[in-house]
């Protein structure tokens, strides 16, 4: 089953990269080939469709404001289930994809101890046992596995309630909405330390690639898988580099001050 | 609605005596009587619904009763359900007028996410606006008498007015005009409550059924449709429920976790937003030195050392 899986991953990656391009350039290394980035803006469309036109069903403060971006509360009702279908379908291509590096690790549990260290930006740069994907967003991850059976699960009892006891749907109705909540939370840490929080992520699901500076500083242990070279003693040249770059810039400036003191 | 109070008179011009009328009452609340032990099974109240609304003639279910089909249906709002039942030995069949019960607290309201499909006057009558209707079908879940009935076709939910379009214009609903041994009645609540309660004594004292009563179901603060039965003890019998309730899913869940969550959610975008204020990015290490334009101007500080 998982050779098979694995057989299918590849050979989507293989496909997708020779109809799609990554440029890779000096001083890169690529961070998600074209399937993954295809895969992931699938399922971010058809997740923020499926959550706008979940939260204007959701609450009476809402449906006033959401219900006419897709044509009314009618439509919005007829949209939603199919929205939330196309969701689970990439996602489920996603899972698939991703299963490997999201599996959880020992150095996961280490970083989830130091969370709020680094919520708090204490450590300049990660641990080095932080692999592709680290503990947060690993739980992301399986938060939406755990969240996207609950919404099939629940989202048919409601769909087809017709052929279900009519409890179904009040009891399904309450798990629906937690299942969102829980999402909506991931996805607003998720949406920020992809863009704001971090800065040089966001391009690893655009252009696919990522600088070795931001590899190094957010998941050495990667760094160190495909490159071959230790994060920590990278960074640390690097910083040599800069501050020998420093030096003889004030050097020749002050050579230059000089000539034009004679 | 027409509402009478607006044109009920004050004063009289030269009038001697009192003013007629004045000062008087008028109870809005409306309501649904049926005796059950009255009703004969004539089906009449089910004609005249049919023909009031409108309804296109649909096909019946024949399943070993007398019963027209096994449920209320979107199109078939009134139904009188057979059971049979045993009393001393003998048989003892029940007829009960099926509909919706107008309840002070509808279900079917509370579960609504769509603003203004479900609307509940001030005499009691709960309606259903189909223009504004999602057809979500959460009404039906939160019935506690299975009464709200979804067309595939439409894709809305429909179910008995009370005839609210009738009762606007002051007349009673189609099923009281229609019902022939008097066991229909209609009037304000509180005239309805006195009289199914001389019946029920009635039944107690003079026809041997010393559990009659009113089913007037206090868990959902009462309903404007108001059963007597032989034997309020076990409104099961009738397929009535004992103590209906309102899944918690539309009340505790809908009006208070739904909005904390949706608090949260606020709360958790600006939490984010002010990680970035005051906390800041993390930026790849070690971090780029500041392009030259934006670094202090050497030749600018020296120019201030000397004076």
């Amino acid at each position: 089953m998982s050779s098979s899986v694995e057989r299918f991953d590849e050979r989507a990656r293989r496909e997708a990269d020779r109809i799609g391009t990554t440029v890779v350039r000096r001083g890169e290394l690529l961070r998600h080939p074209v399937y993954t980035r295809v895969l992931h803006w699938l399922v971010a469309i058809t997740f923020v469709l499926s959550l706008l036109s979940g939260f204007a069903i959701y609450s009476p403060w809402l449906y006033r404001f959401l219900t006419p971006i897709f044509g009314g509360g009618a439509m919005t009702r007829f949209l939603h289930p199919w929205f939330g279908l196309f969701f689970e379908v990439f996602f489920l291509f996603q899972f698939l994809n991703w299963l490997t590096p999201m599996v959880w690790a020992q150095s996961d549990r280490r970083w989830l101890k130091r969370v709020k260290a680094y919520t708090t930006n204490e450590d300049k740069i990660e641990p080095a046992d932080v692999g592709f994907f680290n503990g947060g967003q690993k739980i992301y991850f399986w938060a939406i596995v755990l969240s996207g059976v609950l919404f099939l699960i629940t989202g048919i009892l409601m769909w087809f309630d017709d052929i279900f006891p009519r409890w179904f749907v009040a009891v399904s109705y309450v798990i629906h909405d937690l299942a969102a909540l829980l999402m909506l939370a991931g996805f607003i840490i998720h949406v920020y330390e992809g863009t704001a929080a971090a800065p040089g992520t966001f391009r690893s699901m655009v252009s696919g690639t990522v600088s070795e500076r931001w590899a190094w500083t957010h998941h050495p242990a990667w760094y160190q898988a495909v490159t071959g070279r230790d994060a920590r003693e990278s960074y640390e040249r690097e910083k040599r580099r800069q501050s020998d770059r420093e030096r003889a810039v004030q050097e020749w400036e002050r050579e230059q001050d000089g000539r034009d003191q004679i | 609605m027409s509402n009478p109070q607006v044109f009920q008179i004050q004063e009289i011009s030269a009038h001697p005596g009192p003013v007629p009328g004045k000062g008087t009452q008028r109870a809005v609340q409306v309501c649904k009587y049926i005796d059950v032990t009255t009703c004969i099974g004539c089906k009449a109240c089910e004609v005249a619904c049919v023909e009031w609304n409108d309804h296109p003639f649909r096909e019946t279910t024949f399943d070993d009763t007398y019963q027209t089909m096994p449920s209320t249906e979107w199109n078939y709002w009134n139904l009188i359900k057979f059971a049979e039942d045993e009393r001393d030995g003998n048989l003892m069949w029940l007829m009960r007028k099926d509909q919706c019960m107008h309840c002070e607290d509808p279900g079917c309201l509370r579960a609504c996410p769509a603003d203004g499909a479900i609307i509940k006057y001030e005499n009691g009558i709960v309606d259903f606006n189909q223009n504004n209707c999602i057809g979500c079908g959460y009404c039906i879940s939160g019935c506690p008498f299975d009464i709200p009935k979804f067309n595939q076709k439409t894709k809305k939910v429909y179910k008995c007015t009370l005839c609210s379009d009738r009762v606007g214009q002051g007349l009673e609903p189609a099923c009281i005009k229609a019902c022939p041994t008097g066991c229909l009645h209609f009037g304000t609540k509180d005239d309805m409550v006195q009289i199914a309660g001389l019946r029920a004594k009635q039944l107690q004292e003079h026809s041997g059924f010393a559990n009659a009563g009113v089913y007037d179901p206090q868990t959902i603060g009462g309903t404007h449709v108001i059963y007597v039965l032989h034997d309020i003890n076990n409104p099961e019998r009738y397929g009535l429920p004992k103590a209906p309730v309102i899944p918690p899913s539309y009340t505790y869940w809908k009006w208070l976790a739904k909005p904390a969550g949706l608090l949260m959610a606020g709360l958790g975008v600006l939490a984010v937003f002010f990680h970035r204020v005051a906390i800041g990015p993390r930026l790849p290490q070690p971090e780029q030195p500041a392009p030259i334009e934006s670094q202090p101007d050497p030749i600018e500080a020296k120019r201030k050392e000397q004076p």
